[in-house]
Formats: structure tokens, C-alpha cells, sequence
């Protein structure tokens, strides 16, 4: 039987803001456990939440990045389940009445379409503390710096049909946060995390199958691998005649596998209700217009930009708008050389392999988006040949100089075009080469071609590199012919 | 000087007759030969309320006074008080130190009041007659065996003796009215959003308000000024100036429409109760108010709706009183559930948990519906009798309950308890303000009866108005100068 994977993604984005959501405690990654947590986060009696209004401005940037509704009231409530790390018993979230409204997502399939993912809603919430189970002798350590600091749960419709959909998925709104620069987009800290929910069916089959929830799916790596092996799972289990029960499992990265953590039976009952100690969020269109406003231009707007306006492939637009940091380095090394395919071919080819080496990204790189292309702009006009330019590259890339001029100035790289100059080398370079040139006069006609290859060796060489290729091949082509 | 209203007292403060360590000191010595029996207060910071005392006498030596400095009086033990035990009433926080102020007392500190100590109340305000604390039952200073009512038992009580000439209350259903009624003091409730409730241990969120609890309408005028206002910390406060509210307090009553609503007066009205609230209507009508009967119809859901919406609201605050990082911890837990469960089993009181479970139950998948949400939705219908009985009269008047303080352990079927605040509930649901001030005696032991309360109430925000009418009718009557024999008592 042929299988369709059915996915829907809920992303958890941590907001970077200074202070929690609804306390003025710092949210700072990494202090000393429990340093980071006043009252309010503590949850001592009598404590009263305050929300924050960056958390809220960050989370209608998001909507309106997504061409989401944006409801004029949202309301908070209070999702109430035990847990040693969730200090008030309840964590404060929106369930009935979120931030964000229905709104759209675009992911760059690998053929290089797109497709529309439908965002169900997204919503503000709290995040829990940490239990930490190492060092404590069998006890459980309560960290809870982290508790208090505002989510942005993302919410996916079912839209996606395979792993490689997911992860484009995911690193779409990645791509949508950093952009907006409301989280630091970091998995590995946490800054964004993801629950999959998936389910397999019967190609052709309209109602879904049942679905698994897989959490604590931390990566674009782990996103793939979990729902590989879900489906796998999947399928296997219903080809043996047995059905897939609905339940929450968890991912585990070291053996590659998802394992049962809870059935539907054992599901909490979250009791949500209003909490009443917070107002509810009430947007007047001014403020929701002042940020649609202010907004950035966003990854698939740049993507088709790239594409109509510079006249890039969709492969190449699609790698320089993935990040807002490529794409910055991308335009303004463009803006410097004035010519955006060279520009995307360097900055796709030189840079990204020099950085792909040393493990860097883009923002440190230590070639600046203005040398490198002052660079390009040496190659667009003819001062040095791409073998020059290469070596112009490492060295800025080793901080030997300033500026590709001074490199070109100091290393005498100046392409060589002057006629009389380049065949006064080549008749050097003939002279010097009279078994070479008997062997080419020798040959058939058809195999020469491939022999002038030595002689362009020898008079690159004979001008240090800078000599106009172009012109080198057509002269001794020319000369050499003109002896047979 | 226990004999003196607060306002007597803070002029007694100003001319120099007395300092606030002498005050204080007097206080506190009353306390300490009196509350043995009455057991109004958990804890009393006398070492602390001298220093206050010390510095307040300081303070007026540098002419750097307000019309409180000085002044004695009491926090019910909901209050946070940093670095004093904040019990609630419960074993659960009998270990608890607060480590920070609760805006009102932050207000009532910079107003320069002297706190005697921390007064005993119903476990988490979970209670009308003051016998589910943790710390014993209160005594009513007019009789030892009969209640002072509740959650503020401890506050109405100590006022009432003598052994503090005011006291912070809080109000969920009738916690301060109910109390002032049955201990013959005058309690406000203010406007829900009016007094912060940062640092006040929740009970219930949409309905908990502070309030002052004292002599005289004119005391609670000057203490309200103290304690109002917004407050950043609680987004449920009013961002709305606070009047100086003993401004209006002279104002005659001529013209005033008074409405008695029929619903206050039906089954269930003790007669003693009833003739002493009708008798004081006649005062009203005798300073020039006109009187009129006004329909509330939705009263009786009131008690129904309130204990769906409370419960709901208290088994979500309570949740985090878990053994794990303050309060109660069970010995030697085998693991976290045994910890979940033990601390919670032991450290809460019966009638916590009975409500802990009803609210838990009304919330759960499949019930939402039929019980919160409808509950919600006859709140705002209770809301709007009221917006409407406001656009026909000044204020409404009644019974603060339909009896008199009942004895200790007579009550003893909770639903018996709940319908005690069957005229106070409904003024939290809609989030109007109420006042209760003496008005005479009636029923049981001693001889002359027990004190009876009238309750005004008044429209959002109608504080001054309120506090106005009351002191018009105490001007008249002199109800609320009558003490208890025990109070009489001189050292």
C-alpha cells in the first residue's frame, strides 16, 4: 500500500525580551541556577503577574509576518497541572482567545516551488522551569530562571507531507523570528522548540489517520530523524494489522527512536479558565498599523525579490534570504560591486566555503560585506581575472590587507591585457619549448586543442597569474597554428 | 485610650497628649492581658511596632507627618509583611516569612501607621465564622461563645475589644462586612480594582478586596485615603485619582434616595435583625432621606454562582502551595506524588479542601460549561440589577446578615455557613462597594442582644458617598460607641 505522511509542527519561539512576560526578572541565558527569578517568578503568595508589552508587540510582529488576523482582544488563561518546575501550579497561556489568528507560512520545496503552510494561531504563553537530575544524589534540583520567560507557540495546520516538508517548515519561521529579530532563533540553548504531531494514511484517503505528538524534537537534524522513524513505526504497526494509538511520545536523539511517554488515557485535564489576574490584551488598529509599519522585509518577500528584481535562480534567492544576516552580507556586497549574479556566486562560492571550513557564520566573518565587494566589483571590471581574485580573497580572509586594491597594488595582480605584452610571453614561452612544439606540430589536428593547455600554463605562469586568460588562449592558438 | 476612635486618637497624636510609644505601648499591653481569650491575633510584632512607634514619634519631632503617623492598628494575616510569619490561617504557611510588603501595607508603612501584629481569620479567607483557622477560633468580645464572624474574625474582634483601634480586613463574599456586622464595628469593602491586591494571598482573584475595619465611617475614610490607589504591580487596580474621602463626610442627607431591596427582606431574616435594620431606615428617612422598595432579581444565584466562580478561581491559586519550595513539606517523601499529596493533605484544612475540590471539579472537561461558565454568565446579570437599582436610587441598604453572630460549632453543615453571606456575595460579584456600621442589637446572649449590622451599598467607586451616608447615620446614633463589657475593661 502506498502511504501519505500527514504533519503539523507546534513551535515554541522564545521571545527575546529583557524581562519575562510577566515579571521584571532578566531572561538572560545561562546565570547561576535560580539567579534569575524574583518573586513573581517564584510564585510566592500573594504575587501578581504584569505583562510584559515588548512580549505582546513581538508576538503581533509575528502575526503580521504571517499575514495573520490579528484579534483586537486575546485573552490570558491558565492551563493548571502539577509540576515541580512550574511554580504556580498553572501555567499562563492563551487558549481560547490567542494573539494571533489563522495566518500562512511559504517553505522553498527542494524543486524549488513553494508551498503555503496554514498557521492555525499562535499564542503567548510562560515558559516552566528546569528540573535538573544531575548532581543532587538522587534528589531533583529546581532551576527556575527560565520559568516566566515568554513563548510564542506556533501552531501548524497539518499541512506537511514529509520530513524534508517539516523542517523547511521550521526553518521558515525560524528564518520569520530572526528576521523580526524577536527571538535569537537558538535550538541549542532553546530558544525554539518543536513538538511534531504525525500521522499516516492510505494515499488518496481523505480523513487523517491517528497521530502521535513527538516532543522535545530540538533541531532541524532531530525533526527529520524523529519523523522518519515515526512513520516508519507507523506504518509498520498498521501493515501488521495493528492501529496506531493517539499519545504523546518522546524523541530520543541517542538511539534515533520515539518512545511512548503517555496515552490519551492519562492525558491531563488542563481545566482552563480565564485568569483573573490579568486583564484581558485589547489591540487598537493604531498600534497592530504602527507595527505593520515598522515591519522588516520578511524572507519570502526578499526570496521573490531575488528572484524578479535581480534576476537570481531560486535556488541561489532561496540560500541568501534563509537568514537575515546572509541576506544583509548579500545586498551590501551587491549594493558595493553593483552586480548581483557575481555577487551571489561569491558570496555562494569563495565565502560560504571559506566560512563552511572555519565553522563561522556570516555576521563573523572576517571578510566584510564592503571588501568583498570591492572585490567582485575588481573582477566585474577586468583589473584582476577570477584566479587573482582567488587570491585576493585569502588574503583579506587572513587580515593581510585592507582592501582588495591594496592586495592587487602589493602583489602586482593587475590582469595583464595589453596584446603586444601577453605575445611577447608567448613567443618566450615557444622559444623555450621546442619538444612541446614539435610534439603539437606532430599531433592531429583534432587532439591539439587539448595540448594548448601546457603552453597557457606556461604563460600564466611566465605573468604571474595576471595575465587576461581569455586573450592568452586565442593568442596561442593563433601562434602555435601559425608554425604547423 | 482604647476607648478612642482612630480620628481621636491621630488628633490626640497631633496636640501631643500622647506619643505613638505610649500609644502603641497601651495598645500592645491590652493585647497581651485580653487576646489570651479572644485569640484575634496569630502574631503580635511588638519589638517591631516600637521601633515603628520610635520612628513615627521621629518623624512628627521633624514635622514630617501625615494625619496617620503614629496610629496603631492590626493586618489580617493575609497581608505579606515582610520578614513576619504570613500564615493565611493555615498550617500550610505556618512556616511561611514573607520575604517582601504587600502594596498595602507598603502604603499604610509610608503613611507612618504602627502594625501591632497579624490577626486571625479563616484558613486562606475560606470561612464566615472564623473557626477553620489553623491558630483556633476567634471569640466574639460581646460573648465568648458566640462567633465574631469571618474571614476577618480576627480583625473585627480585636477591633471591637479595644486591643487595636483599626484593622486591615479582605473581602471575598462578606469577609469584612460580615465580621464588622457580628462584632459591631464598621467594615468597608472597597470597589473591586480600588486597593491593590499585590501581596494579598489570593483566595479568590475576581472578587478578593481590602479594607479597612474600625470605629467609625470617619476612621475607615482616613485608613481608605491610606490604602487606595493604582498600583503597577496589580493590573486588576483602577488607574482612577483617589479622592480625600473625608471630604464629603459632612455632607447633609437631605434628598438621598435610599433603596431597600424586597430580596434583602424575605425568609430567612432573623425579626430581631430585620426591626433593627427597618429601625435605622426610619433615621435615614428622619435626616431627609426618601426610601423605596427596588427589585435585585437575580439574588438568589447569587450564593450558587459565587461558590462555582470562588472554589474555581481558589483551586487554581492554592496549586502552588506543593511542599516544593515554601509553606507545609510532609516528612521524608517517597517520591513526588507522596510529597504532592501528603504536604497538600496536611497542610490544608477541611473546608480549603472541600472547596479546593469543588472548584477542581467545576473546572474539569465536561463540566466547564454547565458550571463556570454559566456562573459567569449570572455574574453579569447580578452586575447589572445593580447598575440599574443605581440608576433609581443613591444607595441600598439591608441586613449585613440575615442573623446575628451565631455560638461556636452551631453551624455546623457548610451549606448552612455558605447561606450566612447570602446578602453579602452578590456586592462581589458585581464589584460594587459595601460598608457595614452598627445599628443596634438584637437576639441571644447577653441579655441586651447581639450587635447587629447595616450594610450601604453604592455604586462603582461610590466610596465617598458611602462613607458620607454612614457617618450621617452614626452622627445620629450612637451604635457604634457601644462596647463590649470585655472592652471596658481598664488596665
Amino acid at each position: 500500500m502506498q502511504w501519505e505522511t500527514v504533519i503539523g509542527l507546534e513551535v515554541h519561539v522564545q521571545l527575546a525580551t529583557k524581562s519575562k512576560i510577566f515579571s521584571g526578572a532578566s531572561t538572560a541565558f545561562g546565570a547561576e541556577p535560580n539567579s534569575q527569578a524574583c518573586a513573581v517568578d517564584l510564585g510566592l503568595p500573594g504575587v501578581l503577574p504584569v505583562l510584559n508589552e515588548q512580549a505582546v508587540a513581538m508576538a503581533v510582529q509575528f502575526g503580521l509576518g504571517i499575514h495573520a488576523e490579528i484579534p483586537e482582544v486575546s485573552v490570558f488563561d491558565r492551563k493548571n497541572y502539577f509540576y515541580p518546575d512550574l511554580p504556580k501550579g498553572y501555567q499562563t497561556s492563551q487558549m481560547y482567545h490567542p494573539i494571533v489568528g489563522p495566518g500562512e507560512v511559504e517553505i522553498a520545496l527542494e524543486d524549488g516551488e513553494t508551498k503555503r503552510i496554514r498557521v492555525h494561531h499562535a499564542h503567548l504563553e510562560e515558559d516552566a522551569g528546569k528540573s535538573l537530575h544531575e548532581d543532587f544524589h538522587g534528589m531533583t534540583g529546581i532551576d527556575l530562571n527560565r520559568a516566566g520567560t515568554p513563548l510564542l507557540e506556533i501552531v501548524s495546520e497539518p499541512d506537511m507531507r514529509s520530513a524534508k516538508e517539516a523542517a523547511a517548515y521550521l526553518k521558515a519561521i525560524h528564518s520569520i523570528v530572526t528576521y523580526l529579530g524577536i527571538s535569537d532563533g537558538n535550538m541549542a540553548e532553546g530558544s525554539m522548540r518543536c513538538d511534531v504531531n504525525v500521522s499516516v494514511r492510505p494515499r488518496g484517503q481523505a480523513s487523517f489517520g491517528t497521530r502521535a505528538e513527538i516532543k522535545n524534537v530540538n533541531s532541524f537534524r532531530f525533526v527529520e530523524r524523529a519523523i522518519a522513524f515515526e512513520v516508519e513505526r507507523q506504518i509498520e504497526l498498521l501493515e501488521d494489522g495493528g492501529e496506531v494509538v493517539q499519545e504523546t511520545r518522546l524523541f530520543d536523539p541517542e538511539r534515533d527512536e520515539t518512545r511512548s511517554m503517555r496515552t490519551k488515557e492519562q492525558a491531563n485535564d488542563y481545566r482552563y479558565f480565564p485568569c483573573p489576574d490579568l486583564l484581558p490584551v485589547v489591540l487598537d488598529r493604531a498600534y497592530v498599523d504602527h507595527l505593520r509599519d515598522n515591519l522588516p522585509e520578511l524572507p519570502a518577500e526578499k526570496r521573490a525579490r531575488f528572484q524578479q528584481a535581480l534576476g537570481l535562480s531560486a535556488y541561489d534567492a532561496g540560500v541568501l534570504s534563509a537568514s537575515r544576516e546572509m541576506a544583509e552580507y548579500f545586498e551590501a556586497v551587491k549594493e558595493v560591486c553593483g552586480d548581483a549574479k557575481l555577487a551571489a556566486n561569491w558570496v555562494q562560492g569563495e565565502l560560504s566555503g571559506a566560512l563552511n571550513r572555519e565553522g563561522l557564520a556570516v555576521q563573523n566573518s572576517p571578510v566584510s560585506a564592503i571588501q568583498l565587494g570591492e572585490l567582485v566589483a575588481r573582477v566585474k571590471d577586468d583589473t584582476i581575472n577570477g584566479k587573482a581574485a582567488k587570491q585576493v580573497f585569502q588574503a583579506l580572509w587572513h587580515g593581510e590587507a585592507a582592501s582588495a586594491d591594496e592586495v592587487i597594488e602589493a602583489k602586482g595582480l593587475k590582469q595583464v591585457t595589453d596584446s603586444g605584452a601577453i605575445e611577447a610571453m608567448i613567443d618566450q614561452v615557444i622559444a623555450d619549448s621546442p619538444a612541446q612544439v614539435a610534439q603539437y606540430r606532430d599531433a592531429e589536428p583534432e587532439k591539439r586543442g587539448k595540448m594548448v593547455g601546457y603552453f597557457v600554463g606556461q604563460v600564466m605562469k611566465a605573468s604571474r597569474g595576471t595575465a587576461n586568460p581569455q586573450q592568452v588562449n586565442a593568442l596561442l592558438k593563433e601562434k602555435l597554428d601559425a608554425l604547423c | 485610650m482604647h476607648d478612642k476612635t482612630l480620628t481621636e486618637l491621630a488628633a490626640g497624636l497631633a496636640s501631643g497628649a500622647f506619643s505613638s510609644r505610649e500609644l502603641t505601648q497601651a495598645f500592645l499591653a491590652r493585647i497581651d492581658r485580653l487576646d489570651g481569650d479572644l485569640n484575634s491575633f496569630i502574631s503580635v510584632t511588638a519589638e517591631q511596632a516600637l521601633v515603628e512607634a520610635d520612628r513615627a514619634d521621629a518623624a512628627r519631632a521633624a514635622g514630617n507627618i501625615g494625619p496617620l503617623t503614629g496610629v496603631p492598628l492590626a493586618l489580617k494575616d493575609l497581608f505579606c509583611t515582610e520578614g513576619v510569619k504570613t500564615s493565611a490561617g493555615s498550617r500550610m504557611l505556618d512556616n511561611f516569612i514573607a520575604p517582601y510588603d504587600a502594596t498595602v501595607v507598603e502604603k499604610l508603612r509610608a503613611a507612618g501607621t504602627v502594625s501591632l501584629g497579624k490577626t486571625n481569620m479563616d484558613e486562606f479567607a475560606m470561612g464566615s465564622s472564623n473557626e477553620n483557622s489553623f491558630y483556633g477560633p476567634v471569640r466574639n468580645p460581646w460573648d465568648p461563645a458566640a462567633v465574631p464572624g469571618g474571614s476577618s474574625g480576627g480583625s473585627a474582634a480585636a477591633v471591637a475589644a479595644g486591643l487595636v483601634p483599626a484593622a486591615m480586613g479582605t473581602d471575598t463574599g462578606g469577609s469584612i462586612r460580615q465580621p464588622a456586622a457580628f462584632c459591631g464595628i464598621t467594615g468597608l469593602k472597597p470597589t473591586y480594582g480600588r486597593v491593590s491586591r499585590y501581596g494579598i494571598i489570593a483566595y479568590a482573584s475576581s472578587l478578593d478586596q481590602a479594607g479597612p475595619m474600625a470605629r467609625t465611617a470617619e476612621d475607615c475614610a482616613h485608613l481608605l485615603g491610606a490604602i487606595a490607589g493604582h498600583d503597577l504591580r496589580d493590573s486588576t487596580s483602577v488607574a482612577r485619582g483617589v479622592p480625600d474621602y473625608t471630604q464629603e463626610l459632612d455632607t447633609p442627607l437631605a434628598g438621598l434616595k435610599i433603596g431597600l431591596p424586597k430580596e434583602y427582606f424575605g425568609d430567612g431574616l432573623d425579626p430581631a435583625v430585620e426591626s433593627a435594620i427597618r429601625e435605622a431606615v426610619k433615621v435615614f428617612e428622619s435626616l431627609g432621606a426618601t426610601v423605596r422598595e427596588i427589585s435585585l432579581p437575580h439574588t438568589h444565584y447569587a450564593i450558587p454562582a459565587y461558590y462555582v466562580i470562588a472554589p474555581a478561581e481558589a483551586s487554581s491559586n492554592l496549586a502552588r502551595y506543593d511542599g516544593v519550595r515554601f509553606g507545609h513539606r510532609c516528612n521524608a517523601p517517597e517520591d513526588l506524588m507522596d510529597l504532592y499529596k501528603r504536604s497538600r493533605a496536611e497542610g490544608f484544612g477541611e473546608e480549603v479542601k472541600r472547596r479546593i475540590l469543588m472548584g477542581t471539579h467545576t473546572l474539569s472537561e465536561g463540566f466547564f460549561d454547565a458550571y463556570y461558565k454559566k456562573a459567569q454568565q449570572v455574574r453579569r446579570l447580578i452586575r447589572q440589577d445593580f447598575l440599574d437599582a443605581f440608576d433609581e436610587v443613591d444607595v441600598l441598604m439591608g441586613p449585613a446578615s440575615p442573623t446575628p453572630a451565631f455560638d461556636l460549632g452551631a453551624r455546623k453543615d457548610p451549606v448552612s455557613m455558605y447561606l450566612q453571606d447570602i446578602y453579602t456575595i452578590a456586592i462581589n460579584l458585581a464589584g460594587i462597594p459595601g460598608i457595614s456600621v452598627p445599628a443596634g442589637f438584637a437576639g441571644g446572649r447577653p441579655a441586651e442582644g447581639r450587635p447587629v449590622g447595616l450594610q450601604i451599598l453604592g455604586a462603582h467607586f461610590a466610596e465617598a458617598r458611602l462613607l458620607n451616608v454612614a457617618h450621617q447615620f452614626q452622627q445620629a446614633t450612637d451604635w457604634h460607641l457601644r462596647r463590649p463589657a470585655l472592652a471596658e475593661e481598664t488596665l
